[in-house]
């Protein structure tokens, strides 16, 4: 089955919406014939979207899409060689099974009895033999699926397009349906193309993931290459729970994050911003003296395989997981073998760090009020009387288990000589000449590193103050 | 007491609903030719009522003209509520909107209208019976829009795409797919045009052939007339009608029990 043929390109695709959004953007992919393909993402990045116009409901504002190396721009969707498994099955409710997954068969006037051996095959194959005269309503949502699939596969389409299928079904059924959906696809040596914003479900079954943001390819790659080696932060922190720290290179393959000098394998140039990605499971907690930084045992989970341990080192949080408890308060070293930091060119050097949510429900970072609300920052809360906060669904938000992360452009901070007047007081660790701006690193009492943009020079190892105006940053609710 | 107190009060009620069309009903099966006083059992007025032809051509005439205008009525305002849920945002209310105003319009205004449109800037003769299904047709159709829309709202609205992923064409998806299961909300929209041309008076009055009459046209005609053996005819078709009425609201309640009992019998 194996060949290297493009089944299906898709070149240049940009969708924008009547109202100006713009769902896609400038999206290329090429798909063999057989492969496992599965565009990941969080909800709205683009990717049921991009399904939709592959299988001709919707249309590109932009760009081509070839099948077969021709274009199937004016080929509606029911002239289409592919079949969608629909998220919520879209089964005819009032057919029978056997109707159901004849439908398709009958619109290309298929004789009857090529039609019945057809429907029983696919029974067979979906494991649902025997169940053509059921009707839709006494299924489980497992078997509709199922029955969803086997409509589908029954047309023989040269690609299935799969919108969320298993979304709708509980974990166990999920974890099965995936296993089955790969053999599937193994038997047939149909090419799949798989939606999902579950990233385990992608890493399990594709030959290769699309991971989509805000309408824009992130990365294409294996699983292993989305895993091991995340082009940037986004898809870090989309696949698999990584820890993500901002830093800068500090010599040749040493790089400075988290408040501690690192070994590391990626060579880039001194000075240069960086994103550090250590995944939890490469965390080594050791004894303090033997760590590159020391931090104190916040939280131990017992997660069944292993403990989920976070740490505290200065302000930045840790998580690490081990097979090895630990006990809460406790002191720790922490080290990362070189190979196992994965470091990415900084793309832009917004600012992250955390603010928490005080007794109050005010906003508070360095024992600074962030002049907000916190109602404005979490979707659809509310205040009680009791000056509590609930959200959206009426749940009381407890402020010890989240906290908020503040994301602030190096523009728009402003350094001063006061100390009292900034946010936050720093010493000036680095600067880089950018033509018509200096480019400054703001080591902080906190042991975090600020980028920040000013005209004017100052001076390395000038102490200074960091005005972030609150109208300027951008707020995102993390749980602890 | 307060219980007592309800059962009056409900009493009450139900005898302000139900008391006129029994006295009616009564007198009906009576040679009585006013209310009043009852002289004995007769079913004159039901012979009369079927045996005149003035008044059987009548009551075919009306009904019709309830069936044809109920019907052209059902196929628009199904297309226009299909057509409106799969417009964008804008449309769709667009059209929604528009609906609601012939809902809440008088009758009096729709009918004059109509009349002044057809009639006489566009000079159809009534006698074409044209204005008056174009009025029935204006006057049920919007009902009809809003009783398939929300079962079109119910509807999980992929079904309409997973059939056309399955190569049905539009049409096919429309006919095969989206209309059963709609169908429902169509019959109760084609029941409730059915009803309120039977029950139209104002348009029928402006629209209508001179030579021809509907129930409603008729009855009001005749009970300012003095043909008394017509008259009391009368009671005897409205005894006649709301005994169909009941029967079918009584139908209607016993299938949908069965149904209920039958699907219920189903999940065990």
């Amino acid at each position: 089955m194996e060949n290297n043929t493009n089944i299906i390109e898709l070149k240049g695709i940009t969708k924008v919406y009547e109202d100006g959004y713009t769902a896609v953007d400038d999206f290329n992919l090429e798909v063999k014939r057989g492969e496992f393909v599965t565009l990941l993402g969080p909800s709205g990045c683009g990717k049921t979207t991009t399904l939709r116009m592959i299988a001709g409901f919707s249309m590109p504002t932009k760009g081509e899409i070839l099948l077969n190396g021709k274009s199937i721009q004016d080929l509606p969707p029911y002239k289409r060689p592919v079949n969608t498994v629909f998220q919520r099955y879209a089964l005819f409710p009032h057919m029978n099974i056997y109707n159901n997954i004849a439908f398709g068969l009958k619109q290309k006037k298929t004789p009857k009895d090529v039609i019945e051996r057809k429907v029983r095959r696919v029974l067979d194959l979906v494991d649902l033999e025997g169940f053509e005269e059921r009707s839709v309503s006494t299924l489980s949502g497992g078997q509709q699926q199922r029955i969803a699939i086997a409509r589908a596969l029954v047309n023989e389409p040269e690609i299935l397009l799969l919108d969320e299928p298993l979304g709708a079904l509980d974990l166990k059924m999920r974890k099965e349906m995936q296993i089955e959906l790969k053999n599937m696809h193994d038997k047939l040596g149909i090419t799949f193309i798989y939606v999902t914003h579950d990233q385990e479900e992608a890493l399990t079954m594709s030959d290769k993931i699309v991971v989509m943001n805000e309408g824009k390819i992130q990365q294409i790659g294996t699983p292993e290459d989305i895993y091991n080696e995340p082009r940037n932060a986004f898809v870090a922190d989309f696949i698999g729970e990584s820890n993500i720290f901002n830093g800068m290179m500090t010599g040749k393959l040493r790089a400075r994050f988290c408040g501690g000098e690192f070994e590391c394998v990626d060579d880039y140039e001194e000075g240069t911003h960086i994103t550090a990605v250590v995944r939890p499971e490469d965390v080594e907690l050791t004894d303090p003296e033997l760590g590159v930084i020391q931090g104190v045992v916040d939280s131990v989970i017992f997660k069944g395989i292993h403990y989920e341990i976070t740490i505290l080192s200065g302000k930045n949080e840790i998580v690490c997981q081990s097979v090895n408890s630990a006990k809460a308060g406790n002191r720790v070293g922490i080290r990362v073998q070189p190979d196992n930091i994965h470091i990415m060119i900084a793309e832009d050097h917004t600012n992250l760090f955390f603010a928490d949510i005080n007794k109050d429900y005010r906003l508070e970072y360095n024992d600074h009020l962030l002049d907000t609300s916190v109602t404005k920052i979490i979707k659809g809360s509310s205040r009680r009387d009791d000056g509590t906060v609930q959200d959206a669904s009426g749940e009381a938000i407890d402020p010890e288990r989240m906290r908020i992360q503040v994301a602030i452009k190096p523009d728009d901070i402003e350094m001063t000589d006061d100390q009292e007047a900034g946010l936050i007081n720093g010493t000036i660790s680095n600067l880089i000449y950018k033509g018509d701006h200096y480019s400054y690193i703001i080591h902080t009492e906190l042991e975090q590193d600020f980028v920040v943009n000013d005209e004017y020079l100052w001076n390395m190892g000038d102490r200074v103050g960091l005005m972030m105006p609150v109208d300027k940053m951008t707020f995102t609710l993390k749980k602890k | 007491m307060a219980k007592i107190a309800k059962r009056v009060f409900l009493l009450i009620m139900l005898m302000f609903i139900y008391l006129p069309i029994l006295i009616l009903a009564v007198y009906s099966f009576t040679s009585a030719t006013q209310i009043g006083a009852i002289r004995g059992f007769s079913m004159q007025n039901y012979i009369t009522l079927f045996t005149t032809p003035e008044l059987t051509d009548m009551i075919r005439g009306t009904l019709f003209l309830a069936l044809g205008s109920a019907t052209i009525a059902t196929i628009l305002g199904t297309l226009g509520a299909i057509g409106a849920f799969y417009s964008d945002r804008k449309m769709s209310t667009l059209i929604s909107s528009l609906n609601q105003v012939p809902v809440v319009n008088a009758d009096v205004v729709t009918g004059f209208s109509i009349c002044i449109l057809l009639v006489v800037v566009l000079h159809v003769s009534k006698e074409t019976f044209i204005p008056l299904v174009a009025g029935h047709v204006t006057l049920c159709a919007p009902f009809v829009f809003l009783s398939v829309m929300p079962k079109i709202k119910q509807m999980d609205s992929s079904i309409y795409e997973a059939a056309l992923d399955l190569g049905a064409t539009p049409f096919t998806a429309l006919t095969e797919i989206v209309i059963p299961q709609i169908v429902p909300g169509i019959i109760s929209g084609f029941a409730l045009a059915v009803t309120l041309s039977l029950d139209d008076y104002f348009i029928a009055m402006y629209t209508k052939p001179a030579m021809f009459d509907t129930i409603s046209t008729y009855v009001v005609n005749a009970t300012k007339g003095s043909q008394t053996t017509i008259k009391t005819a009368l009671w005897a078709l409205s005894t006649v009608i709301f005994a169909v009425v009941v029967l079918i609201v009584v139908g209607m309640n016993v299938r949908a029990m069965r149904q209920e009992g039958g699907s219920r019998a189903e999940t065990k």
